[in-house]
């Protein structure tokens, strides 16, 4: 089991290595999405710094929004899907697997990025630091979230739009949350609590959303 | 063994078939033809347990394969229309993941060795894209020469290769059914069987009478 859920992600990983420009795609989008605002808005520093959660957060969003199209569609256009669907492991791990793959090259690299793109909004250290974490406990969540849409899409005309509209609603709590670390913390109040409900929803999207992802496929690949 | 009772397939509001029964024991091989449109490739993927059947069953020594999908797909192995390649992994690359996605340990100089058997030699560190469709095909044939399952369902195993590749798989699946193993496949031409027991079954023999 372990050996197959291993297979999966490598093979993923040495796919997005071997097809670099789909993975830049999701990180110029939230690069130039979060840098847009500084420029639209001009440089006033207090109000920078006031919106920089909630920008850094719906640009994460949409980013992994944008992602989500190609997490399974190449893998069910070349077949690739049957023969995961008739592997002798359960599906939710080799799932698991994608998902973990897809967040290492489309998650991973905004996390790492979000310290420089938040020296445009003038955040202080700690503020940064807050935010770092919560977009690595988010952004899992997010794509695992994503995932059950993107299987439950899979196939149809249009799907794109489709993901969006099933999608987004249930990312919301992530982004309340999300943000309101954030914000909590850089108004002093703390946010822990923020925090642990983030951490929550991750540890109940790890173990639903597989399952979830899962019988999505089955239904999508008849 | 691999038994069907009364199968029947539903798209929409078409019936592609109904009532389909057989018995496949060790050593047997069933041979599935009929003409375009008849629900071959659905039967397949309905005997692997991809597509739900609309009425009836299919079992695997006896028990329905809906109560025991991981112990049936240790069994199993299905190729279908699809190769399942990713374009962008070598041969190698391609045919060490199917195997181990399904379960079988396989080390990398076996994979070697087996494509070079499937006269693959000199291409095996070539991305799939630049394969040609029949080289393609040997890539994805490959994994029977690999694989511990008992099952085979081959969907159009022959298109696309030519005469040599269309020999040397024929004696790859006679020896399988030899060593008592099971094969469905579909196929348009006949298959040369030296041992074991090849059983027909037509699909598409409708109600209105057309072939």
């Amino acid at each position: 089991m372990f050996e197959a859920f291993r297979t999966i992600v490598s093979r993923d990983l040495l796919l997005a290595m071997r097809r670099r420009s789909d993975v830049l795609t999701t990180l110029f989008f939230f690069v130039i999405v979060v840098s847009l605002f500084p420029l639209g808005i001009g440089p006033e520093l207090d109000t920078l710094r006031l919106i920089a959660p909630g920008v850094f957060w719906v640009a994460a969003l949409l980013a992994s929004m944008l992602a989500l199209e190609k997490l399974f569609f190449v893998d069910y256009q070349d077949g690739a899907l049957e023969q995961m669907l008739l592997a002798p492991q359960p599906l939710s791990i080799l799932v698991l697997g994608k998902v973990l793959a897809h967040w290492l090259v489309t998650g991973l690299p905004l996390v790492l990025l979000s310290p420089l793109l938040g020296l445009q909004y003038d955040l202080p250290g700690d503020t940064i630091i807050t935010m770092m974490i919560t977009l690595l406990v988010g952004t899992p969540a997010l794509s695992l979230i994503g995932a059950i849409g993107a299987a439950l899409t899979l196939g149809l005309r249009g799907g794109g739009v489709l993901v969006s509209l099933l999608v987004l609603p249930l990312y919301i709590p992530v982004l309340i949350f999300g943000a309101g670390a954030v914000e909590a913390e850089a108004s002093g109040l703390g946010g822990a609590g923020h925090l642990s409900m983030l951490g929550a929803i991750l540890l109940l999207s790890i173990l639903a959303a597989p399952l979830a992802t899962s019988a999505a496929l089955r239904i999508s690949a008849e | 063994m691999l038994e069907v009772h009364n199968l029947q397939c539903t798209r929409g509001d078409r019936r592609l078939f109904s009532g389909v029964g057989f018995r496949l024991s060790d050593g047997e091989l069933l041979h599935l033809y009929g003409h375009n449109g008849s629900g071959k490739t659905t039967l397949l993927r309905t005997l692997c347990g991809l597509v739900a059947p609309t009425e009836g069953e299919v079992r695997w020594n006896g028990e329905p394969i809906r109560q025991q999908r991981d112990e049936y797909a240790a069994e199993l192995l299905y190729l279908g229309h699809k190769n399942g390649l990713k374009d962008d992994l070598t041969g190698i690359e391609n045919l060490l993941v199917a195997c181990r996605m399904a379960g079988d340990s396989v080390k990398e100089n076996q994979a070697w060795d087996v494509l070079e058997r499937m006269g693959l030699r000199g291409h095996e560190d070539l991305p799939a894209r630049v394969l040609s469709q029949g080289q393609q095909k040997r890539v994805a044939l490959a994994r029977l020469l690999l694989s511990n399952a008992s099952l085979w369902i081959l969907d159009e195993p022959f298109v696309g290769l030519d005469v040599a590749a269309v020999a040397f798989l024929e004696k790859v699946v006679a020896d399988h059914v030899a060593g008592g193993g099971l094969v469905v496949l579909t196929t348009h031409q006949e298959v040369a069987l030296t041992s074991g027991k090849v059983k027909k079954l037509r699909l598409g023999w409708k109600e209105d009478g057309h072939v």
